[in-house]
């Protein structure tokens, strides 16, 4: 047996089906190893979407996302994607092929300092130099991404070390880090303080961020929001946390959020935010959302809590750890005034003008495809004006929104919806795309029809980057540089040469009955929907 | 705001380049960093002088207790630390002011430590400010050829333990 052999046994100990690779002189005693296994390896077409699909999958999944990459350029190109992964707390482990251990810092061919490179987007790096440390490494490296506050870990492997022979293979039962041991239950006392609060508060509102989907806590943050019928807003990441038909939800907050979830978030007298960063985008001013009521911030990282603002209670733990010791506690409380007043302010919201009538209303055209959707489909947005519609007009149902949220990195949706397919391959996928972000990961449509992940691709075609030209617009007077994307090809071509079915939608003439066939359709589609150059998200 | 870090750490090599790597990326201020091996062999221990506001200087401390690598955090104000720092002082003298050199290495009590027909090198072990005091000393006179610092080494005051 050699290192490669024990790496894939790691992954095989850990329940890896799939990882998504790109092979190089580096990491070929990997993917030689590999065939020798029921691990599928997926070629991508460039390694940043390799960190994407696993990304994809790891959310869907529940589980890590597997990538492999090889040295120098196949693994710098990994990083714009695990720095996505590393912004949105999503568990991966990165594999990249290294140059043999003796020729490390000779500058020699393909070699790039990786795990320097990435320290600043991964929870912990390796390099590997002793092919006995290998099982150690991956055990260890399985646990440090899948616990605490997730995230990307990277384990760099020289190639002599993958071509080393390895005596004995024993995968560790145990895992013996004495610097990490991750808060799951939180503290007893702060527990108790956040119930005697809600017993004694007026306008109690939840704010729900990502955290809740990452700690799987959607049915306890459901459950507990009912039993006390406690108001629910979300941050982007924490979309489809709640149902958007559910009468205590009251929208995304932010600066582009619901003007409702917004009014809600400030008129609060007790803000209890689960999992969430209190980032700019949601909170503009952190320093001002203490003044007129009590703050409570969860979250599994305690450096989240009092970074941007400092909490009245901090609770440290694991959400769903969280939920539970809270069902375990009682209070009596009644906020269906405060219910009905946020009810007024939705029904006071002002409405979106409609565009003209020569395009498609993205707005209403998500709004339709979201709610005619299965109730557990997987809704994938990219970025851009499309994301921002997304995040305004999706109907959640029981499923899953993914987005690209703390790095806005376009090009994710199409990657990221194929490792979302790979994980579920019987729930309905969707990406949505705009044709600027669609451009930056076409080419992965090739390995959609190579390893038959069917989804269906929606581009929102406006002929520019339509949210860079809407700050031009009003920040620079119209003064658009840069964001044309006229030189575009024709769509129907692109399908046609991926071998997809294709759609245009050019307005909105019988609108419902062409999503009806397009969800009806059986296979993978591309569908380009025409969208008024000029619309805005705001 | 003042406040002095021990930080414990894995003996490992790349790990200086994540903590150091830490205050660039996050913005925080190194005044003074100074590194070197515990009793344990496995253990090294960073301390780091750190200015900011309180927010920050908390947030240094929940950082750096992220990095896998860090085993444990000790932090401290000036007041509740002994801290030194070692700093050695290339000085070129002549006859006419060397009588004056060496009463100010005898008020400070500094040593002496390498010496040549022109050149003299003189060594302090005391308290940062106590080392600039000397170093402002010997710039009025403007005798400093080189300068080097160890960074303040701190540890918690005995009576506070």
């Amino acid at each position: 047996m050699i290192g490669a052999d024990a790496i894939v046994k790691c992954l095989e100990n850990e329940g890896v089906e799939v990882l998504f690779g790109y092979p190089g002189v580096a990491i070929c005693p990997f993917f030689n190893s590999i065939l020798n296994t029921d691990i599928e390896s997926i070629l991508v077409r460039t390694e940043q979407n390799a960190a994407h699909a696993a990304s994809g999958y790891a959310r869907v999944s529940n589980k890590v996302g597997v990538c492999v990459a090889t040295s120098g350029p196949g693994a710098t190109n990994l990083i714009t994607g695990i720095a996505t992964a590393y912004a949105d707390s999503i568990p991966l482990i990165c594999i990249t092929g290294q140059v043999e251990s003796k020729l490390l810092g000779y500058d020699t061919f393909q070699e790039a300092d990786i795990t320097g490179a990435v320290e600043s987007f991964v929870k912990y790096s390796y390099l590997v130099k002793d092919v006995k440390d290998i099982p150690r490494i991956f055990k260890e490296a399985f646990h440090i991404a899948s616990t605490g506050r997730k995230g990307p870990v990277l384990i760099d492997i020289p190639s002599d070390i993958q071509n080393a022979p390895i005596s004995k293979f024993e995968y560790p039962k145990e895992i013996n880090l004495r610097t990490y041991k991750p808060t799951v239950k939180g503290h007893s006392v702060q527990i108790k303080k956040v119930i005697a609060e809600l017993s004694k508060c007026k306008r109690p509102i939840i704010c729900a961020g990502g955290g809740v989907m990452l700690s799987d806590a959607r049915s306890e943050l459901r459950d507990f929001a009912h039993k006390y019928n406690i108001p629910v807003v979300s941050t982007l990441m924490g979309i489809s946390a709640m149902r958007s038909d559910d009468p205590l939800y009251f929208g995304m907050v932010g600066n582009n959020g619901k003007y409702y979830a917004n009014r809600a978030m400030n008129e609060s007298d007790l803000l209890i935010m689960i999992g969430a960063r209190v980032a700019d985008r949601a909170v503009s001013q952190p320093d001002l959302i203490t003044n007129n009521k009590v703050l409570v911030h969860i979250d599994v990282d305690p450096a989240e809590i009092g970074k941007q603002v400092g909490p009245h209670i901090p609770l440290v733990g694991d959400i769903k750890h969280i939920f539970k010791d809270f069902e375990k506690e009682s209070f009596d409380n009644n906020f269906s005034e405060w219910v009905n007043t946020l009810n007024s302010y939705k029904e006071q919201a002002p409405k979106r003008k409609a565009p003209s009538d020569d395009f498609v209303d993205p707005a209403e055209f998500i709004r339709l495809l979201s709610e005619k959707m299965d109730e557990d489909a997987i809704y994938v947005a990219d970025v851009g004006q499309n994301q921002m519609w997304s995040c305004g007009y999706y109907t959640a149902k029981d499923g899953r929104f993914l987005t690209s949220g703390g790095m806005g990195t376009m090009g994710y949706s199409i990657p990221a919806a194929m490792g979302a397919k790979r994980a579920k391959k019987d729930t309905e996928v969707i990406a949505v795309c705009g044709d600027g972000s669609f451009q930056m990961s076409f080419m992965e449509l090739a390995t959609m029809q190579q390893y038959g992940i069917p989804t269906k691709i929606f581009i929102f075609h406006n002929g520019y980057l339509g949210l860079v030209r809407e700050h031009q617009h009003k920040v620079y007077k119209g003064n658009y540089s840069v964001v044309d994307l006229s030189g575009s090809p024709d769509f129907s071509y692109i399908a046609k040469a991926y071998n997809m079915e294709f759609k245009c939608l050019c307005n909105m003439d019988n609108i419902e009955k062409e999503i009806d066939s397009i969800l009806a359709f059986n296979g993978p589609m591309l569908i380009e929907v025409m969208i008024d150059p000029m619309d805005t998200v705001k | 705001m003042k406040r002095l870090y021990s930080v414990l750490v894995e003996n490992r090599s790349g790990v200086l380049s994540k903590v150091s790597g830490l205050f660039s990326r996050r913005c925080f201020n190194i005044d003074s960093l100074a590194v070197g091996e515990t009793d344990d062999p496995n253990v090294s221990c960073i301390t780091i002088v750190s200015t900011g506001d309180e927010r920050t200087l908390n947030q240094i401390e929940k950082q750096l207790n992220k990095k896998i690598d860090v085993i444990k955090i000790k932090t401290f104000s000036e007041s509740e630390s002994t801290s030194r720092e070692l700093m050695l002082v290339k000085v070129k003298y002549t006859k006419s002011n060397r009588r004056e050199i060496m009463e100010i290495c005898e008020l400070m009590e500094a040593k002496i430590v390498d010496k040549s027909k022109n050149h003299m090198t003189i060594q302090i072990c005391d308290t940062p400010e106590q080392a600039n005091l000397l170093l402002q000393m010997f710039s009025s006179i403007q005798v400093v050829v080189e300068v080097a610092r160890t960074g303040t080494l701190a540890l918690q005051k005995c009576s506070i333990e």
